[in-house]
């Protein structure tokens, strides 16, 4: 496991994190919530999209692809995946350019969790993640037990990471304390794996509320928090993102413990992932430019920074066809 | 600890801009010799001198203004408001054509970071001359009929060179009116190139004159006879003498000048948005903005969080080439500005203020300040009442709305202010209350062709933009 559970930060003084009188009920983690500084939308979106203006270019351009590509949790999450499909993925993941040693590994597959054992007889002790989506993904629809069920048993297969999903219907109608209670159970049960709590940003459609649910993922005990399934649109966004690394930037400088950051869906394009490098680098700051803490869910995003990178290497853009489609 | 995440340089490349080595005076629709002593403008990013550019005497803002005048009776007076929109349109057209480079040539000039001169300055210019062609056929709708005044004469600042061009130009043609305009001394090229682009748009000959040099040719075209209006944008003290020049004459005025705009932050803002208020009230174009907010008055019971934030957002910023697409802060315009504002800062740390700047190297040639917070400002600070005009924040504080209040109007000027909180019935309570020409509410700094701008008190009379913007043209 690269992650280092909830380590703090160099030199950050750690005070205790203590939240029991915040959590205690709906009325206490309402009080909390709602008194976080507020989002104003129309500030929060002019400045991502000002951070995205930042020029990176040559040697700046290199690292953030190689950084990128590390940070890469490789996706496939559909109804017709089959244990060939995941199998070329892990493969992938491992040797993401076959014609360059050089490339680096992406930090992770991320999979449906009767998919993880397949993913594990693959990746073995590689370095390569593997991350399962559980929670009754994506809709997160069925009982407590029937998630803790599922995540158990993604655990069992040999994941190291569960991306679980979040109740929107609890938090959208107020019901803190059971989103809160629901997110310890969950990290309870995957015992030594990291858990990223998903929020669904696209269905929680404002950033007060996406402040409000990071600092709830945080103080449950969640290891990352992700914006999005993928399954529902918008996915991540560089404004959703940027509130979200605030809220860890924040939550640090009060706890002393770092938590990561993984937007995911919709990131595509090289000069996307930059964008959010550099965003990434000037809110939350340079420790979070690490796989430790923070990821890109994604599955075509990998090409690109591939071309990318072959670009970078040789002055040419080679064609869609020198790489794999896996 | 520095990132491992280092930008490269990304330097916007010069070679779209032709500067030529020398300039002369923009008069009837062709460039003409000066018969004053040529200046040199340069770089304040590098001393570096751009080129060289000729000073109008007497004699030449006499035939300026003859040529206004002729223009004006001849063919602009009494052409229809539906023909001079072709022009207009035309000119805004080719401003956006030319984008990049009027862009690279404003920050070569002027010393602003090139994202600013893209993103902001240039856009806004071809706006505002979309926006007044509009008006050209419609004026007899504005409420202020449709008789244009005659010749305008026109001198603008060096902070925002082009953008202050069009905000007088735009209005001045589209209402019927010829102008002779003076830009500043330490920023002439881009009025020269829009000068080209007059020509380039057929625009009838004299009806842009542009007259270069400094105050002395600047008060040869305000006091001249002939001129039937004046419209300044500048310093308090040159605006007081040029409201002097012309009392007792039959002359219309209208005067921006200086301002010292209180950003008001109230405990329930948003945090965060509000710290990139601050800093775009105050570090945006290195604050050579009259409405600046260069007095941040804070909630005591979020100051200290508003101030840990804004420093670390500080640290990000960067200063240096305005060339580079990277670059937040740019170079101060003048050596001069630069004195001024090295001046001020240090009378602010004698009277006791705590002066904050974060680490940051700045190049060895050329004009350059960096971003600095002064804390523990109070009412009685020189830099909390004098305008400094450079990146340079006095920290105030208040405890109740009424306090803020009293402290934000406690200023011999009133151009602008921001509010910043949740609730929106408080920003309506304090628009009302702050005697400024604009208020900002959880923003700052944002301009636009359709609103009007302009100040309370030592901040000058008259409003620019917008609908009203016509008024100071027509008779």
């Amino acid at each position: 496991m690269p992650t280092g559970q909830g380590s703090s930060a160099a030199g950050a003084p750690v005070v205790s994190a203590d939240f029991s009188d915040i959590t205690r009920t709906d009325a206490s983690l309402r009080g909390f919530l709602h008194g976080l500084p507020g989002v104003d939308q129309v500030g929060a979106e002019a400045r991502a999209a000002a951070l995205g203006t930042r020029s990176i270019k040559t040697t700046a351009k290199e690292f953030a692809i190689d950084l990128a590509i590390r940070m890469v949790d490789l996706t496939t999450l559909e109804g017709q995946d089959t244990p060939g499909k995941v199998r070329a993925l892990a493969a992938k993941a491992m040797h993401p350019d076959p014609a360059d040693p050089s490339c680096p590994m992406t930090a992770a597959v991320c999979v449906y969790p009767d998919m993880v054992a397949t993913a594990k007889e693959v990746l073995g002790d590689s370095g390569v993640n593997v991350a399962a989506v559980a929670t009754a993904f994506p809709s997160g629809r069925a009982a407590l037990d029937i998630k803790l069920a599922d995540t158990r048993d993604a655990v069992e297969a040999g994941a190291d990471e569960i991306d679980m999903v979040i109740d929107r219907g609890a938090f959208l109608a107020g019901h803190y304390k059971q989103v809160f209670d629901e997110i310890v159970a969950v990290r309870e049960a995957c015992g030594s794996a990291h858990l990223k709590v998903i929020f669904e940003t696209g269905e929680l459609q404002t950033y007060d509320n996406v402040r409000r649910a990071s600092w709830l993922a945080m103080m449950a005990g969640g290891h990352f928090i992700k914006t999005s399934t993928g399954k529902v649109q918008p996915a991540a966004t560089l404004p959703v993102t940027m509130i979200m690394l605030e809220a860890v930037r924040d939550f640090r400088e009060q706890t002393g413990q770092m938590v990561g950051v993984k937007p995911a869906g919709g990131i595509r394009t090289t000069k996307d992932a930059i964008k959010y490098l550099v965003m990434v680098n000037e809110v939350a700051g340079q420790d979070w430019l690490d796989p430790d803490w923070f990821r890109f869910g994604a599955s075509t995003l990998l090409n690109d920074l591939l071309m990318q990178r072959t670009k970078m290497t040789t002055g040419r853009y080679s064609g869609p066809d020198y790489f794999t489609l896996d | 600890m520095t990132s491992p995440f280092q930008y490269a340089p990304a330097p916007e490349s010069r070679s779209i801009v032709d500067i030529k080595p020398s300039y002369g005076l923009f008069i009837n629709g062709e460039f003409v010799d000066g018969h004053g002593k040529a200046f040199k403008t340069i770089s304040p990013a590098t001393e570096e001198v751009l080129a060289e550019v000729a000073e109008a005497s007497d004699a030449d803002v006499e035939t300026a203004v003859k040529a206004a005048r002729k223009a004006y009776d001849k063919v602009w007076g009494r052409m229809p408001g539906r023909e001079r929109a072709k022009y207009l349109y035309r000119i805004a057209r080719i401003i956006q054509e030319r984008g990049r480079e009027l862009a690279v040539l404003e920050s070569l000039d002027n010393g602003k970071p090139i994202k600013e001169s893209r993103d902001v300055d240039i856009p806004t210019v071809a706006a505002h001359f979309f926006y007044y062609a509009g008006w050209a056929d419609k004026l007899e709708y504005s409420g202020f009929g449709s008789t244009p005044l005659g010749v305008a004469g026109q001198v603008i600042p060096w902070n925002f060179p082009l953008l202050m061009l069009a905000w007088k130009i735009a209005p001045a043609l589209a209402c019927g009116n010829t102008v002779v305009l003076k830009p500043a001394e330490t920023t002439p090229l881009t009025a020269l190139l829009f000068a080209e682009i007059c020509q380039q748009a057929d625009l009838p000959p004299g009806v842009v004159n542009i007259v270069t040099g400094a105050g002395d040719t600047g008060r040869a075209l305000v006091s001249h006879p002939d001129v039937d209006k004046v419209a300044f944008t500048g310093s308090t003290d040159v605006g007081r003498a040029i409201a002097k020049a012309v009392a007792g004459t039959d002359k219309k005025v209208t005067l921006e000048l200086g301002g010292k705009a209180a950003n008001i932050v109230f405990d329930d803002a948003p945090i965060d948005q509000a710290v990139e208020g601050i800093v775009n009230g105050i570090f945006f174009n290195q604050g050579h903005v009259c409405c600046a907010g260069s007095r941040l008055l804070v909630q005591e019971s979020v100051a200290e969080e508003v101030l840990d934030r804004l420093k670390r957002r500080m640290a990000t910023l960067r200063v240096g080439d305005p060339l580079d697409k990277n670059t937040d802060i740019g170079a101060i315009n003048s050596a001069e500005q630069l004195a001024r504002i090295k001046e001020l800062s240090d009378i602010g740390e004698a009277e006791g203020a705590g002066r904050w700047s974060p680490a940051c190297d700045l190049p060895s040639t050329g004009f350059w300040f960096p971003p600095t917070i002064f804390t523990g400002v109070s009412q009685a600070h020189r830099i909390a009442r004098e305008e400094i005009f450079g990146p340079v924040l006095s920290v105030l504080t208040f405890r109740t709305p009424s306090e803020a209040v009293e402290k934000a109007n406690n200023t011999p000027y009133g151009l602008s202010a921001g509010v910043w909180t949740d609730k929106g019935s408080r920003i309506l309570h304090m628009a009302n209350q702050l005697r400024a020409g604009v208020v900002w509410a959880n923003t700052f700094n944002k301009f636009d062709p359709t609103s009007p701008f302009g100040g309370y008190k030592e901040s000058g009379y008259g409003r620019e933009g917008g609908r009203h913007g016509l008024e100071a043209y027509l008779r």
